[in-house]
């Protein structure tokens, strides 16, 4: 992560040229660094060696700014509206047309009202929430500052999950205030589910029909021949790299309720590089028994040969490997019912806390053994969800194992209607036999939720659960980069003696001077149950001196009831001992996260 | 002495009389256990740091630390205790220990696997039944044990008296125990210990006061002890017995078990007199470099009771009286029910390894539970491990007959005498110094000892027989006729020849046998006794008498010219 790259320039550049190049290499991670240079001695050589096709990308045709560039901002919390905003910058520029991306966080908001055309991607959290980086973004558009946007055209993606109710809220409010606002529909709303590719696509496509058609208007210009570039020779969500396993130990005692594995996985060869808070994006395989108990239930053939998307496989393949079988989604409870002769479920689906009461409950197998209906295997393909990758925060430190990735997996694993029921990637993990299993993987990002870049700062990290996984990541982080900062992390669980995770590994860590402080929540070691947030508050005064004294605080694991409860107390902290009211800790606390020292990692 | 003093020492003299830090380590979250310093300290308060052995690999690999937890022996002079103070250890053990209680070799409660975070409740439980842990264990007078049971039941009252002066004269004076566990206000230490001076004394020294002809408690086995000496049914006074021990170390010959020395008499009012400075005389002169050297028996052998005896009577400014006669005729439990001269019943039930649990078709947890409920006498737990319903009046005789049928509590009777008079340490999972099993293996040993009994027809014949997991002897295994002692996972050396009185320490036989070993070298002996022996002769003296062991030690009386006169 180092700052300040001094470019040193050829002789035999041009100024324009060694212009473009430092604009290129601004900001490139090692990863992509160390790709661009293979990358441009492969031209060098004479010709690229990726085995992908080389896809058409980018660079701008003209320095000189002009005056109204498509602006693309993105919310993300887990990399997918990022990722779909950067497709639509490389495509813009590859036609190109001036582009320029925000992250959420990063927008200045008083350019909104200068803006002629503008494409948000944004994702819905849990139950209507923005994404972390879009806090600020949605409350000033939806807030009574927002300014009237006559000249504004735009258009939003909105990502988000099926089995909440309130799905893609966010870009919903975003899409209908810009109208109130003034601003003009370039074309519909997009809406995806978890299973975004396709809808994502397509709505990509159109964003970039209507961008030409609208600055090609404006400008005039025409679209300069773009260079080619190879695809990264790094895996990706698409390209995976399949990583050995090397260990898989169950990290809870035996009188455990809850299975937590750690997993280490083998990076070598894989060129991969990640930083603490980075994630790890897993490809599930789902249970063989779970594909046959649905076979089973819907009468059909595991082996007849189906097609969708242009790939043809058998039904069981798709089962097991291509689609979502354990998530229920709306639209599949739909099409369930409707090929349902259950008068009784027809009903059901007609309300929607029923059908709200089932995505919570239910399974795929449990609905078509319950509520049977006739399938043929093309319509099931068809209309169940593509399997999705599982991220899971990284739980290691590349700096103490280079070639290793650990991740920290709490197995779901549980009896519902008389059978086993499981969730699909921590099983599948949970199953993986050291030195013999493999796990497709690929890294994401989250620029969101490094290390401060100066290792003096302190860190308050809170991570109950398996949300103490980053942290892992980090502490190793800063005691092998001798990071002088203090480093004090709030752990809670269920009980001490059983699921204290990676408990001698903080004792070693508070040993060596690694970890400053370490504050412990265990919730059934006594009546009253003790979360994190008591911990916190009962520690207020120093939390809130560290925090005045510059330090981050990070917060990851539970969305729906650790981080809302956590965030309660970091404002009770500055009302106590910052002497605030509500009002004056939720702006010092929305000034935290606007200095991005509020950072949380949640799902 | 130029040898540097064990870290033991250093750790008791910083100790700020036994306080150590034992509050910062108890509110220590991170870890379960106490620190290093701490797991000395805390044995003077009567409780050992320990952790469930079977799982400490298992959790290794888990990343967790091993799974601490605290034994807690209680301080009960001659094994005494009511009704509601059983009912209310029970209450403790379900609510904070494993759900059992046991009953130990040196008539004390044990309550285990209590974690760290319930220490304190559970200290503040045992005190609030007017029981403390104090002095239990550590390098300090440890509970003192005293017959409850005498063949002459009135002289019980009186010997179990002398049992509580005499514990409670030689306790610790420092309130650190009522500072850390029961919320005293502190005093900061510095406290006069006039008797046990600053670093206490060099290693454990234990107590017993027998009753002939029973010498149940294994008097001999003891740094000090007393055998009563009763005249018309009075107590007129005590033989005096010092230097006496079980503990030993595998291979190492300057570490033995001894049989105590008959030193003389004194009369009843002497008593405390006489332990207080014994106690001294081990405080001033036992090792306090090598702890496997330090206990009075090494102290003795190493300087000759000769000096022993001048130093005690020199400090004492009197002579003992000499030696009055007296006989043992054993060592083991009188069962089953048996009267007293006030008319008033005892009962003595067997509990298999003194371990107060429910098992399948002997639920002793619940059975003395509801005889605890009703029962108007008071409870007594032998030095073998087992339990007497004392001082129950015949008309209620019925009742406690009845809930002993209802809950399978009567193998006393329906035992052999082999299983009855068997003792085992409890050894894994939870003793950190244990080598082998001990308590979890005795029933199986047992079964297979007795298929050979029946095939040489000794079925009936009462051999005893203990097993230890280490050889520091907390089941008093060389005086038994035949013993396993712990050597390795499996593996024990073999002892046999002891008497059935605890008079004679056993010999050495095969060493490192696993259990085929043991009981092939033992088959021929048991053949050997099935045809041979003579009317009630015990296994081991018919070893002895057929020349299969060399006839070993037996207690010394030291005469004097003097008490002679």
């Amino acid at each position: 992560m180092s700052g300040n790259r001094s470019l040193v320039p050829l002789a035999s550049l041009s100024a324009e040229r060694s212009d473009l190049l430092a604009r290129l290499l601004d900001g490139l991670n090692p990863t992509e660094l160390q790709w661009l240079s293979g990358y441009v001695a492969g031209l060098a050589a004479g010709g690229t060696s990726s085995r992908e096709p080389a896809p058409v990308a980018h660079v701008v045709p003209s320095l000189a700014p002009l005056a109204s560039p498509l602006t693309v901002v993105y919310g993300t919390q887990t990399g997918n509206s990022r990722a779909l905003a950067e497709r639509i910058k490389q495509r813009t520029e590859a036609a190109g047309l001036p582009v320029r991306i925000f992250r959420a966080s990063d927008y200045p908001l008083k350019e909104l009202k200068e803006e002629r055309v503008l494409y948000v991607v944004i994702s819905t959290q849990g139950d209507g929430d923005p994404p972390d980086d879009a806090r600020a973004f949605f409350d000033f558009v939806r807030g009574k500052r927002a300014p009237q946007l006559p000249n504004l055209r735009f258009s939003v993606l909105g990502l988000g999950d099926s089995s909440y109710p309130k799905y893609c809220y966010i870009s919903r409010i975003i899409d209908e205030r810009f109208a109130e606002l003034g601003g003009k529909r370039l074309f519909a709303r997009g809406e995806c589910d978890v299973d975004f590719e396709k809808p994502a696509s397509a709505w990509v496509d159109e964003a970039l029909e209507h961008v030409k058609r609208e600055l090609e208007q404006q400008s005039g210009l025409a679209p300069v021949t773009p260079i080619r570039v190879a695809a990264s020779s790094v895996s990706t969500r698409d390209h995976p790299f399949t990583a050995a396993v090397l260990a898989n130990q169950r990290i809870t005692g035996r009188n455990a309720q809850k299975d937590v594995r750690h997993v280490e996985l083998s990076l070598e060869g894989s060129g991969l590089s990640y930083q603490p808070g980075d994630s790890l994006g897993v490809w599930p395989v789902n249970p063989q028994w779970l594909a046959e108990s649905i076979l089973k239930a819907t009468s059909l053939d595991g082996s007849a040969p189906v097609a969708r998307d242009g790939q043809s496989h058998p039904l069981q393949h798709w089962l097991t490997r291509e689609l979502e079988i354990t998530r229920l989604s709306r639209p599949f409870i739909l099409a369930h019912a409707e090929r349902s002769k259950d008068a009784a479920f027809k009903e059901l689906v007609g309300n929607a806390d029923k059908v709200q009461a089932l995505l919570a409950s239910h399974q795929v197998v449990d609905l078509v053994q319950q509520h049977p209906a006739t399938w043929s295997a093309a319509e099931l393909v068809s209309s169940l969800r593509r399997l999705t990758p599982r991220l899971y925060s990284i739980a290691s430190s590349q700096k103490r194992t280079p070639d290793e990735v650990h991740l920290t997996v709490a197995r779901v694993e549980y009896d519902s209607f008389g059978s086993r029921h499981v969730g699909t990637a921590s099983d599948y993990l949970a199953l993986q036999r050291p030195d013999e299993g493999s796990v497709r993987v690929f890294v994401e990002h989250n620029d969101r939720f490094h290390l401060p870049r100066d290792p003096l700062v302190d860190v308050i990290m809170v991570g109950p659960g398996t949300g103490v996984a980053p942290f892992r990541a980090f502490v190793q982080d800063r005691q092998e980069s001798g990071a002088k900062g203090r480093n004090w992390l709030f752990f809670g669980d269920q009980q001490f003696r059983h699921t204290f995770l990676y408990q001698v590994e903080w004792q070693d860590a508070l040993k060596k001077g690694a970890l400053t402080r370490l504050d412990l929540a265990f919730s059934r070691d006594q009546e009253r149950k003790i979360y994190v947030q008591h911990r916190m508050l009962e520690k207020g005064a120093d939390l809130y001196a560290w925090l005045e004294g510059g330090a981050y605080v990070y917060v990851c694991g539970d969305s729906k009831r650790m981080a809302p409860d956590v965030e309660e107390a970091l404002l009770q902290i500055a009302m106590q001992h910052g002497k605030k009211d509500r009002d004056g800790a939720q702006e010092w606390l929305d000034g935290l996260r606007e200095q991005q020292r509020y950072l949380r990692d949640v799902y | 002495m130029s040898k540097a003093l064990s870290d033991v020492e250093r750790i008791k003299a910083q100790s700020n009389r036994l306080r150590g830090t034992l509050t910062e380590s108890l509110n220590n979250p991170v870890t379960g256990s106490i620190a290093p310093d701490d797991t000395t300290v805390i044995k003077f308060h009567g409780s050992y740091q320990q952790d469930d052995r079977d799982i400490r690999e298992e959790r290794r690999l888990q990343k967790l630390e091993p799974d601490y937890s605290f034994m807690i022996r209680t301080r009960l002079p001659g094994g005494v205790c009511t009704p509601a103070q059983w009912l209310a250890l029970d209450a403790l053990s379900q609510k904070y220990a494993n759900g059992t209680l046991r009953l130990t070799t040196r008539q004390a409660f044990q309550l285990h696997g209590v974690v760290k975070t319930d220490l304190k409740q559970t200290m503040q439980g045992i005190n609030a039944a007017l029981i403390d842990t104090l002095a239990a264990c550590g390098d300090v007078n440890r509970n003192v044990l005293c017959n409850p049971n005498p063949v002459d039941s009135r002289v019980h009252a009186e010997v179990y008296d002398w049992s509580v002066k005499l514990s409670e004269h030689l306790l610790p004076k420092t309130r650190a125990y009522y500072e850390v566990w029961l919320g005293e206000e502190k005093v900061g230490g510095g406290e006069e210990e006039p008797i046990l001076r600053d670093t206490y004394l060099p290693r454990k020294f234990k107590t017993a006061i027998a009753v002939p002809p029973h010498n149940d408690v294994d008097v001999f086995a003891h740094d000090l002890g007393f055998i009563a000496i009763l005249e018309g049914g009075k107590l007129v006074g005590f033989n005096v017995t010092v230097g006496g021990g079980m503990g030993a170390t595998h291979g190492d010959d300057t570490t033995f078990p001894r049989l105590a020395d008959v030193i003389g008499f004194c009369t009843p009012d002497q008593l405390l007199q006489v332990a207080e400075n014994v106690v001294k005389i081990q405080r001033d002169f036992g090792d306090r470099s090598a702890r496997k050297n330090s206990r009075l028996k090494y102290t003795i052998e190493n300087r000759g009771i000769g000096w022993f005896m001048d130093a005690l009577e020199s400090r004492l400014e009197w002579k003992l009286g000499a030696a009055r006669a007296y006989s043992f005729d054993h060592n083991g439990d009188r069962f089953g029910w048996v009267e007293g001269h006030d008319g008033k019943w005892h009962l003595t039930l067997y509990v298999d390894s003194g371990r107060v649990a429910d098992r399948p078709g002997s639920a002793y947890l619940t059975g003395l539970r509801e005889i605890a409920c009703i029962h108007k006498g008071d409870l007594r737990l032998t030095a073998n491990q087992n339990l007497i319903i004392a001082g129950v009046a015949a008309a209620e005789r019925p009742q406690i007959d009845a809930l002993v049928e209802k809950h399978g509590l009567g193998a006393f009777r329906t035992s052999t005498p082999l299983r009855l008079n068997a003792l085992a340490c409890v050894a894994l999972p939870t003793c950190a110094l244990a080598m082998a099993e001990a308590e979890r293996y005795l029933p199986d040993f047992l079964t297979k000892v007795e298929q050979r009994l029946t095939v040489h027809g000794l079925t009936d014949t009462r051999i005893h027989l203990r097993i230890t997991g280490c050889p520091n002897g907390c089941a008093r295994p060389y005086l038994a006729e035949v013993a396993l002692v712990g050597k390795g996972p499996g593996r024990y050396n073999l002892f046999i020849g002891g008497d059935t009185r605890g008079e004679r320490l056993n010999v050495l036989f095969k060493e490192n046998v696993d259990e085929q070993g043991a009981l092939d070298a033992l088959e021929p002996l048991l053949a050997a006794y099935g045809k041979l022996r003579q009317a009630k002769e015990p296994f081991g003296d018919f070893l002895v008498r057929s020349a299969l062991v060399p006839a070993a030690t037996r207690p010394t009386t030291v005469r004097r010219a003097l008490q002679q006169v």
